[in-house]
């Protein structure tokens, strides 16, 4: 089938999906530009480092864990999905909560290193390397937080049975914003921080 | 429900190979710069193997490669549009 | 099934101000933006009064510098993303669905979201004036400038109020894009859509890869202002502040533009009884636009230093893009040109559009030669410029579309007599205002001087521009009294007051809920005129006797009267859509006045879930529950 006859039908006939995804999709296109121009400034300033600290400071094995959690969590959400569509409730249910644990995981791993950064002297007002690569890694974080939030409330949602593919809030949509959250980390971990050391 | 425009989905098995996959991708990347062998290529090599990872999450995780034609156009137009974009801004900032 | 509810829903109109403030339904969204997009058109306009006021005389003592330049950048900004792009939304959202003969956009409450999200940032915008002084960087709001200056909240009131807005749009464009891809009638295929339709595809593909990279750098700009970054500052570079703005700007001003282009599209073959000439050349040539429109941003930046061959391949690439306009501008022409040619107020404000926008076209193609914008950047001529395309472009457009679909918001006609004294009065303003401003570019006065000593030679042109100001100012007093009064006392349009092309003019005025009591089955460009009309043997329109305009649906219809039982599932109206917005211009307001601000943060963000996820799990349409 086309792309060009399906929708009408698909709107027709009340499924939804089709539109949503659609939208998805542009509105992470539109996200590839966001992290790109902020991957572009951390590039614009690896070097600016003002006598601060620089890539040095970088934890290569420690980041290569988190990077593995993150990347695992992608596993768990498509099995989430496929059990999904396969109106396997249980397993939907423990597969949504292993994916959000591993975003948790994620993210304390990032609070970590954070604080270990700034304990070596790397701040945001340090120099533009610290701003560059804090606002890249935090708005990173800040879309890993909002994926757990909805992954959460997915599970909690999935306790009585209240997950519906029709509603903004629906497994298949989540695994594709999840998805995303880890590609973009696939790109930041290598240009970030396996290039700068 | 519209099945079919969905061409068959991967079984929960290959998921698990693709994640190896995945995994086995990150431990060369991982390795790759402390081999001093490889430092010539380093950059390209390195991109390289992040790309491969891209590509393989978006089509098979995220079922690109077996959905319609119309979310690859729209996502690629963001991804792919943004690299020149960024370069060729650099570029004219002596930044690369 | 549908319950009944529904059906009361489908038919009557709701009234009453609960129910705008829920309503999801994309007409009534639309005619929000345009009220809106109008009354803030006032207010820029009262600013920019002021701003002329002051330089009537040399010496002018009407403002201070510091008033001054909060006037001029609220009054560009506001101009821009707070009046001409919510007006090319009020039309979009309006006109998509009844294009492409939909019963709504793709997200309705997302649709409404983006309204609310506007309409707060806004009101969150000028409230500044009040609350320690307006953004004072100038429109493009220039590093270090901006991350630099003293007073304490202006700029973040620019940073924060500037990436609300970009984020109602998104959302916005990326509903108008998932609309246009998914929900097009039968037989309505991409090369049949109303060019208007394109354009707006265009457009919200360009907002949604540009307004990010937008983003991005104000995010910057707010951390350099508050949490000490030095992305533009200290040890950073403020070119990069350009690259990301520009990278943006350029593609903004094609997204001001190409709406107004499709509204006047769709006037001249109306008007000139003809199909647009070379319609998939207009389609195309829009598209080119578009893309070319990413590859030129740094013709901003010349006098920043970027190097001979930068600015040379910048050069080039913008006098390209001049390939494309011609060729839309040679189209509009192809399309009167041997056709019955109907003065009306929409063709007359269509033709208006054409003749300045080519004006302002003219004086940028000077603007991409490099030595010769060393010249003119900054100064006058540049002002002159970019209100030829903008106003003279732009909101001649805009204004057009207005006089030629409020028979189809109201069921009236505007009244012919202030019509004319609107276009004339403005024509002549405008020109009054805008053409000695190249003169006065040229003669040396630097754009945003706030007062300038005598015996320069500027005085006339100064004072005849102040005139003409004004003169603009009475003409949309008259615009806005028409807009009031026929509403009432409008002559009745019925369904097509202008023997129309597009499937809007085939049902009635205003439209019902549901816009079509079938979806139509479209089989050309301009589906509802050869409904109309046939052709003879020499190729001449003849009128189909029997079909009066409005009440046939498509014979090729095979669902019935069931079928169309069956799919009127019209969304059900909802607050939650205000309650996010809110939540989120709370927040905005909190990070304004950061640190005490972490407070309203907080609670925005709570609003903002409450609102998001009560949206997430309410069912689209009441009686959805079952599936
Ligand atoms: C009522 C008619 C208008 C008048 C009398 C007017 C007048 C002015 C004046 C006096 C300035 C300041 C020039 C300076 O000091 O550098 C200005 C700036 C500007 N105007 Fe208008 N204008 C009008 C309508 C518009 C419209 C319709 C738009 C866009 C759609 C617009 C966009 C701008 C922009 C972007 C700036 C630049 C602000 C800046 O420098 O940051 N104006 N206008
Ligand atoms: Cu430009």
């Amino acid at each position: 089938m086309t792309s060009e006859a399906a929708p009408v039908e698909a709107h027709d006939t009340h499924d939804v999906r089709p539109i949503r995804k659609a939208a998805m999709w542009v509105f992470l296109g539109s996200e590839a530009m966001f992290f790109g121009s902020m991957i572009a400034t951390f590039l614009l300033y690896r070097n600016t480092t003002a006598d601060g600290p620089g890539a040095e400071i970088f934890n290569i094995p420690f980041t290569s864990a988190s990077s593995f959690v993150l990347l695992m969590s992608s596993l768990t959400m498509v099995l989430a999905h496929n059990a999904f569509e396969k109106r396997d409730a249980r397993a939907t249910r423990i597969w949504l909560l292993a994916t959000a644990l591993l975003g948790i995981t994620f993210l304390a791993g990032q609070i970590f290193e954070f604080t270990e950064f700034v304990h070596e002297g790397l701040k945001v007002s340090t120099s533009s390397f610290g701003s560059a690569f804090y606002m890249l890694t935090g708005f990173h974080g800040a879309h890993v937080a909002i994926g757990v939030t909805m992954l959460l409330a997915m599970f909690f949602l999935s306790l009585d049975g209240r997950l519906y593919e029709d509603r903004g809030l629906n497994v298949e949509l989540i695994g594709l914003y999840w998805h995303f959250v880890d590609i973009v980390w696939i790109i930041i971990f290598t240009v970030v921080y396996l290039l700068q050391v | 429900m519209a099945e079919t425009t969905h061409r068959s989905h991967p079984t929960p098995a290959a998921y698990w190979g693709i994640a190896l996959f995945l995994a086995v991708v990150t431990a060369i990347e991982i390795a790759i710069p402390s081999i001093s062998a490889f430092d010539p290529v380093k950059v390209p090599l390195l991109l390289g193997l992040a790309i491969i990872k891209f590509g393989t999450v978006v089509m098979f995780f995220m079922h690109l490669r077996y959905d319609k034609k119309l979310y690859r156009t729209l996502f690629l137009l963001g991804v792919i549009g943004v690299v020149p974009l960024m370069v060729i801004m650099l570029l004219s900032m002596d930044a690369l | 099934m549908v319950v009944d509810t529904e059906k009361d829903l489908a038919s009557g109109n709701p009234t009453g101000l609960w129910s705008w403030i829920t309503t999801v339904d994309h007409k009534r969204i639309g005619l929000l933006y345009g009220a809106s997009a109008l009354i803030f058109f006032f207010v820029a306009g009262l600013e920019a009064l002021l701003l002329r006021l002051q330089l009537t005389t040399p010496n002018g003592t009407i403002l201070s510098a510091d008033a001054y330049n909060q006037l001029f950048t609220m009054h560009g900004l506001t101009m821009l993303l707070v009046v001409v792009m919510p007006v090319a939304a009020a039309f979009m959202n309006y006109f998509i669905p009844l294009h492409i003969g939909a019963r709504d956009v793709a997200f309705p409450r997302a649709n409404a979201f983006s309204y609310w999200l506007f309409l707060f940032s806004v009101v969150m915008l000028l409230s500044s004036f009040l609350l320690g002084g307006a953004p004072d960087g100038g429109w493009f709001g220039y590093a270090p400038l901006s991350t630099q200056l003293e007073e304490f909240v202006r700029m973040d009131y620019y940073a924060i109020g500037a990436q609300l807005l970009g984020i109602a749009s998104i959302t916005a464009s990326a509903n108008f894009i998932a609309t246009v891809f998914t929900m097009r009638a039968p037989g309505m295929t991409l090369m049949r859509m109303p060019v208007f339709t394109w354009m707006a595809v265009v457009v919200s593909f360009l907002l949604i890869f540009s307004l990010p990279i937008f983003g991005v750098g104000l995010f910057q700009m707010f951390f350099d202002r508050n949490f000490g970054g030095q992305f533009f500052g200290g040890t950073g570079d403020p070119l990069l502040w350009q690259h990301l703005f520009w990278l943006f700007g350029h593609p903004e001003v094609y997204v001001l533009v190409l709406p107004a282009m499709g509204i006047v599209s769709e006037i001249f073959p109306t008007f000139s009884r003809k199909p647009l000439f070379g319609y998939p050349f207009v389609v195309f040539s829009g598209i080119a636009i578009g893309f070319m429109g990413f590859g030129v941003w740094a013709h901003h930046m010349y006098t920043a230093g970027l190097g001979p061959v930068a600015e040379a391949g910048f050069g080039v690439a913008t006098m390209m893009i001049a390939v494309p306009t011609g060729v839309k501008i040679f189209n509009w022409i192809g399309t009167m040109w041997g056709g019955k040619v109907k003065f009306t107020l929409p063709m007359m404000f269509a033709i208006g559009f054409v003749s300045l926008f080519v004006i302002g076209g003219l004086s940028g193609v000077l603007h991409s030669v490099v030595p010769s914008d060393y010249q003119q950047h900054d100064s006058y001529f540049v002002v002159a410029h970019f209100h030829y395309v903008l106003f003279g472009g732009g909101v001649f457009g805009y204004v057009a579309g207005a006089y030629y679909w409020y028979p189809k918001w109201t069921g009236r006609m505007l009244d012919e007599k202030l019509g004319q004294w609107h276009f004339w009065l403005m024509l002549l303003g405008f020109n009054l205002t805008f053409a000695p401003m190249h003169i006065l570019g040229l003669n040396g006065m630097a754009r945003r001087t706030y007062r300038y000593p005598e015996g320069l030679g500027w005085e006339f042109w100064n004072q005849v521009a102040t005139v003409g100001s004004f003169i603009i100012g009475i003409s949309f007093l008259f615009f806005a009294w028409n807009l009031i009064k026929s509403r009432k006392d409008g002559r009745v349009a019925g369904n097509d007051p202008w023997d129309g092309r597009t499937l809007e003019w085939s049902i009635s005025s205003p439209p019902p809920v549901h816009n079509f009591d079938e979806i139509p089955v479209v089989q050309h460009v301009d589906d509802f005129w050869y409904r109309k009309y046939a052709t003879d043997d020499e190729g001449r329109a003849v009128r189909i006797p029997d079909v009066t305009g409005g009440t046939i649906a498509a014979e090729t219809d095979t669902g019935g009267e069931d079928a169309h039982e069956e799919d009127m599932h019209m969304p059900s109206p909802s607050y939650y859509p205000v309650v996010s917005a809110f939540g989120i211009v709370f927040m905005g307001y909190g990070l304004v006045y950061l640190p005490g601000g972490w407070v309203a943060v907080g609670i925005g963000t709570l609003i903002t879930m409450w609102g998001v996820f009560g949206w997430s799990l309410e069912p689209v349409t009441r009686d959805a529950d079952h599936d």
